[in-house]
């Protein structure tokens, strides 16, 4: 009975939600903007949306809309959907049944087995499921038919709207030749030494010396970091046309290639811009994307510190002439590289909704803005790993289905200039014309966006990681990895909070090295370009470097947390039948020895209820907390600074791993009894890792340069191993005669796998 | 750790034998100047033990002395040595017996005088109800005795025999530990060594050398590696003596005090109705593919702390000691990662022995079920599987206290029967969603049932539809719900407290008969 009202109850809600949609949302925001006003500085943005959707409350866009795509992008384009009033369908395969788009639509159509090839990719099915649903318009997110000439097609058979730039401004854009020859064309600076098609290494070498060293060599039809090498000589110039040849054919099928000059300490600065199908075009602002590590973007803030009104207005002029010049009616985004004149060069224009670059591989799955690497990689490798168990094979799925989706699409242009990008798409592709023009399109405040990746940065700034994701939760209060500020200095300070309350466990993660350069000076003063992480940690990134404050503030947090949870495996509850009667133990002062980075400190602890009194090489430290053993955040007051710390292992033996400013660090605590007697016991031998290769990812080995008995030299390529996309040399470590080999190509290799050793 | 925590707690009540010592002073008390002098020096020669060049030599090898490994296993002034001062034995009985044989006197061998401090310390554990935990490190009977030190190990392992059930006993091996020495360590319920420094073996190499021609080394006769990945003769290795240590102060949480004890609780600050989404998604949905059931058993108990037994043998079964709400539960669960998770010679053995510890000392016991069948082969049944698959059924079905059963995937033909099902008298039966019970699996049974037909795949579909999934036994009451996996953790902490009063009397018997 009970359930039977309830659920009528809901269907009157609905019903009247319905109707009066626009008017209810409009109050829900004004409410939600009072309550919290204090809390964000935000209300500014949440005005500027409110109005928005004020002035187009009663412009009739579609009834429904089928989104062909799935994971965070489906979602995206679903809550614009529902602000608009408009009903959605969500197709899936039969795994993905019961994943979070599927459940915020309205209707959800099954259009195949799990391979995308089946299913997101099946266009048969999804034009079937048009049909059936009575879609007036699809919305493709991005990969899968985004860009099918074939969809569009068929959509316009049938007079479904595709939500999307049309084919010809994808084609023409999406090859970097013709692109720029368009650039040129309208106008837009493009990069010196530009040239065609590369045949073979010596045409390569010829082009790379024309232009002038150094030269970038990169594959015509791939983006981001996808086959660029940069190249300072003719050899250079031969290996990474190689390279990138490889790289291009096998992820694009296409081994075209191009050679550009090389500018050198450029920034990376993209302009967004949008078009109506009436010739109109506006550029919102800039994004800067400089943070980089392998020419994918790390970390991308709006707007950016380095631009000036002059030069913004001209970058997003000639953007605007390029949108024009290609008819280009929706949202995109036009690449610029800015050198430190200010001199600004065309670099490509992405016809879509924002692909991350590491995202852009195999297909789109994403289920969070995390796991995606991890569960496409594991995807990829999924055809091999029957044969080969146990071997790579380090976890089954991502799970996680049900985090929060967030920041697909473009937030930091979204909080800054108040447009909700997926909005105006729907608008644009009904045939409006654009309601705003050039000068009604603000700066509101500051937005940074962190690009959190299942990666490992402490090798190459970031090779992948596998896993399962074990915990996953998001930082409270904050949308995301975007916050938003006033300005900039409370922008990145919120995104400082924001990666300390980040818990992500089961996978390696990039929070220490996203954290370190948010509050880097150069980066906080704005003094940076594309090359910045190499420059700034030339021997590759190591994590936070602690002051000496910093560092007795972690062991004494440590020392804190050792003691508390000693102290809690003496409290157990007392049973009628228990025979032991447990007297509280009168241990004053607690003697330990703490081990951090090879260095060992002696700390006395002692605690009177949630205060521990430390004292650390003699210096004494009050730390306070709830010393809550099981919370994965732990806030932790040590004289009066506030820190924010995750304990990610305990260990019987005394390791304890602790995420401290962003940084994992090990420690081991001893009482100084143990650490006396841990004294004797013996170092047990180290493999000598200089004779042997191991592999320093999971991936898949794509060619073997050695085999048993061949003499190598410290630094020869031993064998190639792709990962993500991304093929990586593995080189010897020292001169010697390869003793044997232990991986062919195709083989999948797990982290750690030994790969070759020598004699 | 907490068993030093409640050694400490308790005040100074352990007792310990030092093997060296073969004089027991009578009392300090008013006695003229000359005999305090002689207990002086006796202590002092005691402390020494085998001297400091002997001393020397244990450490270089990176070994600690008895000594020191109990300074490291107790909390510091809560051991007092027992026979060395005979009053403060008799004073205050121990309540976490010791005993433990120091390597530098006489390589640690047995005498007769070392036995029967053994066993007096293992009587008062027993009197009393306290776990004895033996420090290992011994060259077996000392020869210069003769038979006395044969009848010493009887004395033992009689005492081994006798507490079995009655209090926990944990052996560590901390050094070579040969000849008949090595079967007290078997008889206890637990056996842990220290990599590279320990050894078990009847005979050492070379007399295994003598006799069959073997040439095999000390670590590949009977190190860590050989005892806890291919014989099970040890559940766990640790790297060092300190390691070891810390160890077994963790592990000895988890255990009750002796078999009138109800299983521990701790104080816990992990939410018992937290509730777990990752494992909504956790079983892939082809069911041939693997996952690893350590994630679900991690993710389930408190504060992901699982003490694993025997992680490296038989691996296809995990069993371990976690806390559900702060109660110490045994968890046993099938490992779809390795093969498969079937149940075959070693793993029912293994599963066997862990569930009736667990019986014997009132703790809950928590199954997760996927289980594809028994395996089989000529290899499995000539080493008779029926026999000790049986062990495995029979713990099941002896064991009284409360058991929690959760069927992640499948539960096929009569490994479904022996994981705890509810015809074993399981307490609480549940089903994922995911779950599958029935005989065999589709294509197999479909082979039987429909053999010679044509349409096999149709066949297979209806038989996927009707009984691989949860409802066949559902209907029947053999699985009381069908659970989301998210749930499960808040599930079996709200279970495991009502069970708390589970009370079952069985016939008396002189002692059951399981089929050894």
């Amino acid at each position: 009975m009970a359930a039977l009202w309830v659920s009528v109850g809901s269907l009157i809600a609905a019903g009247r939600r319905g109707q009066r949609f626009p008017q209810q949302l409009m109050q829900r925001g004004a409410l939600w903007t009072l309550k919290y006003a204090s809390y964000y500085s935000r209300q500014q943005l949440m005005v500027t949306r409110r109005l928005c959707s004020a002035e187009c409350s009663n412009e009739k866009t579609f009834d429904k809309i089928l989104v062909a795509n799935r994971g965070e992008i489906a979602c995206r384009v679903i809550k614009t959907c529902k602000k608009m009033g408009i009903k959605t369908v969500a197709i899936h395969s039969d795994v993905d049944a019961s994943s979070v788009h599927v459940k915020m639509a309205d209707e959800a159509v099954c259009v195949g087995p799990a391979p995308t090839s089946k299913s997101y990719l099946n266009m048969d099915a999804i034009m079937e499921a048009i049909k059936k649903t009575r879609a007036q318009a699809v919305h493709p997110g991005y990969g899968f038919l985004s860009e099918n000439k074939e969809f569009a097609k068929c959509l316009a058979a049938e007079d479904v709207i595709f939500i999307g730039p049309d084919t010809h401004a994808i084609q023409a854009m999406g090859d970097k030749i013709e692109s720029k020859l368009l650039a040129k064309k309208a106008k837009v600076n493009t990069i010196p030494g530009f040239d065609g098609v590369v045949k073979d290494a010596d045409e390569a070498v010829r082009i790379a010396r024309e232009i002038g060293y150094p030269v970038m060599i990169k594959a015509s039809a791939g983006g981001g970091g996808k086959g660029m090498r940069i190249a300072w000589d003719d050899e250079e110039t031969r290996d990474g046309f190689r390279f990138s040849s490889q790289e291009a054919a096998s992820s694009f099928g296409d081994d075209r290639l191009l050679i550009e000059k090389f500018i050198d300490n450029p920034r990376h600065i993209e302009i967004q811009v949008l078009g109506d199908k009436h010739g109109n075009a506006l550029w919102l602002n800039e994004r800067e994307c400089s943070i980089q590590r392998r020419n994918q973007k790390v970390i991308e803030e709006a707007p950016s510190i380095f631009l000036d009104s002059m030069t913004r207005r001209a970058m997003g002029e000639q953007a605007v002439a390029l949108a024009k010049a290609v008819k280009y009616s929706s949202a995109g985004t036009v690449e610029f590289l800015v050198d430190s004149k200010k001199n600004f060069y065309f670099l490509e224009m992405n016809t879509r909704l924002q692909v991350p670059a590491t995202w852009k591989i195999g297909d789109s799955c994403l289920k969070a803005h995390l796991p995606v690497e991890a569960e496409v990689f594991i995807r990829r490798k999924r055809g091999t790993e029957e044969k080969d168990q146990g071997r790579g094979m380090k976890s089954s799925l991502c799970a996680n289905e049900d985090s929060p989706f967030h920041k697909v699409e473009h937030p930091v242009t979204e909080c800054i200039t108040g447009l909700d990008l997926v909005q105006e798409m729907i608008r644009v592709a009904k045939g409006y014309p654009l309601r705003h023009t050039q000068a009604d399109i603000p700066i509101n405040g500051w937005a940074v966006e962190c690009r959190v990746y299942a990666e490992d940065p402490y090798k190459s700034f970031g090779l992948p990681s596998i896993g399962r994701l074990s915990q996953y939760q998001e930082p409270i209060h904050l949308p995301g990895l975007v916050t938003y500020g006033s300005n900039r200095t409370e922008a990145l300070k919120r995104m400082e909070d924001a990666l300390d309350n980040y818990v992500i466990r089961g996978v390696t993660h990039n929070i220490a090295l996203l954290r370190e350069v948010i509050i880097n000076s150069r980066f906080v003063k704005g003094d940076f370009n594309t090359k910045f992480l190499s420059d700034e940690y030339p021997d590759g990134f190591k994590g936070h470097k602690l002051t000496e404050n910093e560092r007795n503030q972690l062991l004494a947090i440590a020392s804190s947390l050792f003691v508390a949870s000693q102290l809690r495996a003496q409290h157990f509850q007392e049973h009628e039948n228990s025979r032991v009667p447990i007297v509280k133990s009168q241990v004053a002062n607690w003697e330990l020895s703490i081990k951090l980075n090879d260095e060992v400190h002696t700390v006395v602890a002692s605690n009177s209820g949630k205060t521990f009194s430390v004292e650390v090489d003699g210096l004494k430290l009050n730390v306070t907390s709830t010393w809550n053993l099981a919370s994965p955040l732990l806030s932790v007051n040590v004289d009066g600074t506030q820190r924010m710390i995750q304990c990610l292992s305990r260990e019987a033996g005394g390791s304890m791993s602790i995420q401290f400013l962003g940084t994992v660090y090990k420690v081991r605590i001893l009482t100084k009894v143990a650490a006396e007697l841990n004294k004797f016991m013996l170092e047990k031998v180290a493999e000598d890792t200089s004779s042997i290769l191991r592999s320093p990812m999971p991936g898949m080995v794509v060619a073997v340069a050695v085999k048993p008995g061949d003499m190598v030299a410290e630094g020869q390529e031993i064998c190639v191993i792709e990962a993500m996309k991304m093929q990586n040399s593995m080189t010897a470590g020292k001169t010697g005669k390869v003793k044997s080999v232990h991986c062919k190509a195709g083989d999948t290799v797990g982290e750690g796998d030994l790969l070759m050793e020598l004699q | 750790m907490a068993a030093a925590m409640r050694v400490a707690g308790a005040g100074a009540r352990l007792s310990v034998v030092v093997s060296d010592l073969r004089v027991a002073a009578r009392s300090l008390c008013s006695q003229p100047v000359s005999i305090n002098q002689r207990v002086e020096d006796k202590r002092r020669a005691a402390l020494m033990g085998g001297g400091q060049r002997r001393i020397d030599a244990q450490h270089k090898r990176g070994k600690l002395l008895a000594r020191e490994r109990i300074s490291l296993l107790l909390d510091p002034d809560s051991f007092i040595e027992s026979d060395m001062f005979v009053e403060h034995r008799c004073a205050d009985f121990g309540m976490a017996a010791d005993k433990n044989k120091d390597f530098t006197v006489f390589g640690g061998s047995l005498s007769g005088a070392h036995a029967q401090k053994i066993c007096k310390i293992m009587d008062q554990a027993m009197t009393v109800g306290a776990p004895v935990i033996g420090l290992n490190d011994s060259g077996g009977a000392r020869i210069q005795e003769g038979v006395e030190s044969l009848a010493g190990y009887a004395d033992i392992f009689l005492r081994n025999v006798m507490a079995s059930g009655v209090i926990p006993q944990i052996s560590l091996i901390m050094g070579p530990c040969a000849g008949g020495a090595v079967y007290s360590p078997a008889l206890t319920d637990f056996t842990f060594m220290v990599k590279d420094t320990s050894y078990l073996f009847i005979t050492g190499p070379d007399v295994v050398k003598s006799v069959t021609n073997e040439n095999v080394t000390q670590e590949e006769l009977g190190g860590a590696r050989t005892h806890t990945t291919i014989s099970g003769v040890a559940h766990r290795a640790f790297e060092n003596d300190v390691e070891a240590l810390c160890n077994l102060r963790e592990f000895f949480n988890y255990l009750p005090l002796s078999n009138l004890d109800p299983a521990p609780i701790r104080e816990c600050h992990d939410p018992s109705d937290r509730l777990v989404p990752e494992l909504d998604t956790i079983v892939p949905l082809e069911s041939t593919k693997a996952y690893n059931m350590a994630d679900i058993i991690h993710s389930v108990v408190d504060e992901r702390e699982f003490f694993e037994i025997m992680p490296n043998y038989a691996k296809n079964i995990i069993v371990g000691f976690a806390r559900m709400n702060g109660r110490t539960v045994g968890i046993v669960g099938n490992q779809p990662k390795v093969a498969s998770g079937c149940l075959d010679i070693n793993s029912s053995v293994k599963g066997a022995r862990f569930v009736r510890f667990c019986d014997a000392f009132n703790i809950p016991l928590i199954t997760f079920v996927d289980v594809p069948g028994f395996l089989p082969g000529t290899a499995q049944e000539y080493g008779g599987i029926i026999r000790h698959g049986a062990k495995l059924l029979y713990a099941f079905a002896e064991a009284t206290v409360p058991k929690v059963t959760v069927i992640t995937r499948k539960a096929y033909g009569g490994a479904y029967d022996v994981m705890s099902s509810k015809h074993l008298c399981g307490d609480t039966n549940y089903a994922w969603p995911t779950a599958e019970i029935a005989v065999m699996g589709a294509k197999g049974a479909v082979e039987i049932i429909f053999k010679g037909h044509e349409n096999v795949e149709d066949a297979q579909a209806e038989y996927i539809d009707k009984f691989a999934n949860p409802f066949p036994a559902a209907v029947r009451g053999f699985v009381d719900d069908i659970i989301q996996p998210s749930s499960t953790r808040a599930r079996i902490c709200c279970d495991l407290d009502v069970l708390t009063s589970k009370k079952v009397q069985r016939p008396w018997r002189k002692h059951a008969n399981i089929p050894l």
